[in-house]
C-alpha cells in the first residue's frame, strides 16, 4: 500500500487513540504517545508496525496519542487511517 | 476578665502563638479545594522567615500547590496527611522533600495527635463562622462548609489554637462545633475560601452503563449478605459508582421497609435523601461533599456532626465504624490478595491517600470494593498492589461489571451470595479477563528514595513509597 496524503482516524476520548499517518521516502517510522506508555508503550509500537506490514506499507511516518485503548481498538483505527491515506476510503 | 481573643491580622496571630522554627502546625481540609486559609498562614510565616516546620494536614488538594515553593524554601521540612492530590502529591514524588511524608488514615491521625505520638504546636482552624471568643462552626457564613469533624483533635490537643473566619458573630455563638475553652486567638479575614471549591452544587450519580451495572451488583450483594435488616448502618463514598449503589439500595430498603440505623462518613445529598425517606435514623457526618449535606447538618437534628476520632479512631475505646455493617470504598488497584491501593497512581504518582479507607474497612462487617475491571487499559486486579494503603485482610468482596470476586477468608459470605445467583468468580479469574482485553502491563520501575510512609491505623508502617522516576 502507498501513502499518497495525510490522513487522521480516532480521537481523543479516554480508551480510544488519535492516529496520524504521512507520505515519507524513510522506511516506516512510529512515534508513540501514551497515558500508558511505561506499561504498554512498545506493544502499541508493535501493534501499529504489525498492522502497517500486514498492508505491505514501507514508507509511512505514523504519529499516535494513545488514551488507553486496548489492541482491537489501535488496530482498526491504524488501518482506517491508513486506508485514508492511500486514498481508498474517505 | 480576660482580654478579647481578636486579632487584626494573620502575620500578628502567628507571632501572638509564637511559631517558632521547628514547629509543627496543623489545618483541616473541611474547605478542600477552595481553602484559601493555609496558602495564607503559610505565605505570612514565610514572610516572618520561620523556617523548619513541620504541617500536619488532614488532607491537601490542587490548592494547595503554593507548598511546593515553601518546601523548595526549606519553610516546610516535613508533612503529614491522611490525603495529597494534585501538584504537592507529584511534586513529592518525584523527590523533592528530604525526609518522607508520613500518611495516616482519618482515624489514625487523631489518635497519633490525641495520643502525643504526633503533637501539635499551633493549630489553624478555618471556621466559616466564629464569635470573638472562639466559639466557631462550619455551618453558617459565606463560606459554610457542613461539619469541621477534622478540626477537632487539632484544637483539642494544640499548645496554641488561632481561629480564622470571614464571618465573626457577636458573643456566644449559639450552635457551636469548637467551644472557646480550646481557643488562644481569633481572626477576622476578608474570605476562607472560594465557596465553588469548597462544595459541589450537587453530587450527581454517573450515567456510565459500566457503573451503573456495577453499582447494581453492588445493592445486590448488600441486599444478600445478610446485614440488611432494621438497625443496617452504611457508609459510601462520594465516587459516581458509589452513589449510585446507594440509590439502589435505597430502593431496596424502601421496597422491603427496612429502617436502618445511620450513614456515616462524608455526607453528600443522596444520604440526606435516604434520611428523610425514612431509611435511616441518623446521619454521622465528619465532612459534607455538597450543599444538601450543609442545608440538613444545619436543620436536621438527626444529622449529626462527628469529630474525627469518633468517627475512626482505634485509641479510644470505640468509634462510629466500629458499629457499621456495609462500607462501598473505591480502589486504584486490588491485588490477589485483596490489598488495596488509593494512595498512588500506575504510574507510581501519589494522587491520593487512605482518608477513612482501611478505617471503615476494618470496623466494617462487609467491606466492598466497587471498581471497573480495567481503566485506560489497566486491569484493576494485580498480582501485587504498588502501594498496601488498605490490608486484604479486611477486604470482604470486590464489585466488577464482570463479575465479583469474594476473599476466601470469607466463605459464608460466597455461599450467601452464590445461592442468591450473582456471578461470583475467582479474584484470579477477574485478573485473566481484564487482562485478555487489555493485555499484560509491563510492571513499573520506581525509584530507590523513600518519599512517603503508609502508617496504618494503629501507627505502624504497612507500606512506603518510592520516588518516580522522571525522564
Amino acid at each position: 500500500m502507498i501513502i499518497k496524503s495525510k490522513a487522521v482516524s480516532g480521537t481523543m476520548e479516554s480508551n480510544d487513540i488519535f492516529v496520524e499517518i504521512e507520505p515519507s521516502q524513510k522506511g516506516i517510522e512510529v512515534e508513540v504517545q501514551s497515558i500508558v506508555f511505561n506499561q504498554f508503550g512498545k506493544q502499541i509500537e508493535d501493534t501499529v508496525k504489525d498492522v502497517l506490514n500486514s498492508f505491505d506499507v514501507d514508507n509511512a511516518l505514523v504519529r499516535v496519542n494513545d488514551r488507553g485503548a486496548v489492541d482491537c481498538t489501535i488496530r482498526a483505527r491504524v488501518e482506517t487511517a491508513l486506508k485514508r491515506a492511500a486514498n481508498e476510503v474517505k | 476578665m480576660k482580654d478579647n481573643k481578636l486579632i487584626s491580622s494573620v502575620k500578628e496571630a502567628i507571632t501572638a502563638a509564637g511559631v517558632k522554627d521547628g514547629m509543627t502546625l496543623s489545618f483541616h481540609h473541611h474547605l478542600r479545594n477552595g481553602d484559601y486559609v493555609l496558602n495564607m498562614v503559610m505565605e505570612a510565616v514565610a514572610e516572618l522567615g520561620i523556617k523548619n516546620l513541620k504541617l500536619n494536614v488532614s488532607s491537601i488538594f490542587e490548592c494547595h500547590k503554593p507548598l511546593i515553593e515553601h518546601i523548595k524554601n526549606g519553610v516546610v521540612t516535613e508533612i503529614e496527611t491522611d490525603y495529597m492530590s494534585g501538584s504537592v502529591g507529584k511534586a513529592i514524588s518525584e523527590g523533592i522533600m528530604e525526609k518522607p511524608v508520613i500518611f495516616r488514615s482519618h482515624g489514625g491521625r487523631p489518635d497519633a495527635i490525641l495520643s502525643g505520638e504526633s503533637p501539635i504546636d499551633i493549630a489553624f482552624v478555618a471556621a466559616p463562622t466564629a464569635d470573638p471568643m472562639g466559639n466557631c462552626s462550619g455551618k453558617y457564613g459565606p463560606s459554610a462548609c457542613g461539619s469541621i469533624g477534622y478540626a477537632f483533635p487539632d484544637a483539642m490537643a494544640a499548645k496554641k489554637v488561632v481561629v480564622i473566619t470571614d464571618n465573626l458573630v457577636p458573643y456566644p455563638l449559639v450552635d457551636y462545633s469548637i467551644e472557646e475553652t480550646y481557643v488562644d486567638y481569633v481572626v477576622k479575614v476578608d474570605k476562607i475560601g472560594d465557596p465553588s471549591g469548597i462544595v459541589s452544587g450537587t453530587t450527581k450519580i454517573t450515567r456510565d452503563p459500566v457503573g451503573l451495572m456495577i453499582a447494581r451488583y453492588a445493592a445486590k450483594v448488600i441486599e444478600h449478605s445478610g446485614l440488611l435488616k432494621d438497625g443496617f448502618a452504611f457508609q459510601t463514598g462520594a465516587g459516581g459508582a458509589s452513589l449510585a449503589a446507594a440509590k439502589f439500595l435505597k430502593e431496596i430498603m424502601l421496597e422491603k421497609g427496612i429502617k436502618g440505623s445511620y450513614a456515616l462518613g462524608g455526607i453528600t445529598s443522596y444520604l440526606v435523601d435516604m434520611l428523610n425517606a425514612g431509611c435511616f435514623e441518623a446521619l454521622m457526618d465528619v465532612q459534607c461533599f455538597d450543599l444538601g449535606a450543609i442545608e440538613s447538618i444545619r436543620t436536621n437534628p438527626k444529622h449529626m456532626e462527628v469529630s474525627a476520632q469518633r468517627y475512626a479512631s482505634n485509641y479510644y475505646k470505640s468509634s462510629c465504624v466500629d458499629s457499621l455493617d456495609v462500607v462501598i470504598l473505591g480502589a486504584t488497584q486490588i491485588d490477589t490478595d485483596f490489598n488495596v491501593n488509593v494512595h498512588t497512581d500506575s504510574n507510581g504518582y501519589i494522587m491520593g491517600g487512605s482518608g477513612g479507607h482501611s478505617d471503615t474497612a476494618a470496623g466494617a462487617k462487609l467491606a466492598m470494593i466497587v471498581a471497573p475491571l480495567s481503566r485506560a487499559r489497566l486491569s484493576i486486579v494485580v498480582d501485587k498492589v504498588l502501594t498496601v494503603s488498605t490490608p486484604g485482610n479486611t477486604i470482604d468482596v470486590l464489585v466488577t461489571q464482570r463479575g465479583i470476586a469474594v476473599n476466601p477468608n470469607r466463605p459464608e459470605l460466597k455461599e450467601r451470595l452464590v445461592k442468591a445467583g450473582l456471578p461470583i468468580v475467582d479474584i484470579h479469574d477477574l485478573k485473566k479477563m481484564a487482562e485478555e482485553i487489555t493485555g499484560v502491563a509491563e510492571p513499573i520501575k520506581t525509584g530507590d528514595k523513600v518519599v512517603a510512609k503508609v502508617m496504618y491505623r494503629d501507627g505502624t508502617c504497612i507500606d512506603e513509597i518510592k520516588n518516580v522516576i522522571t525522564k
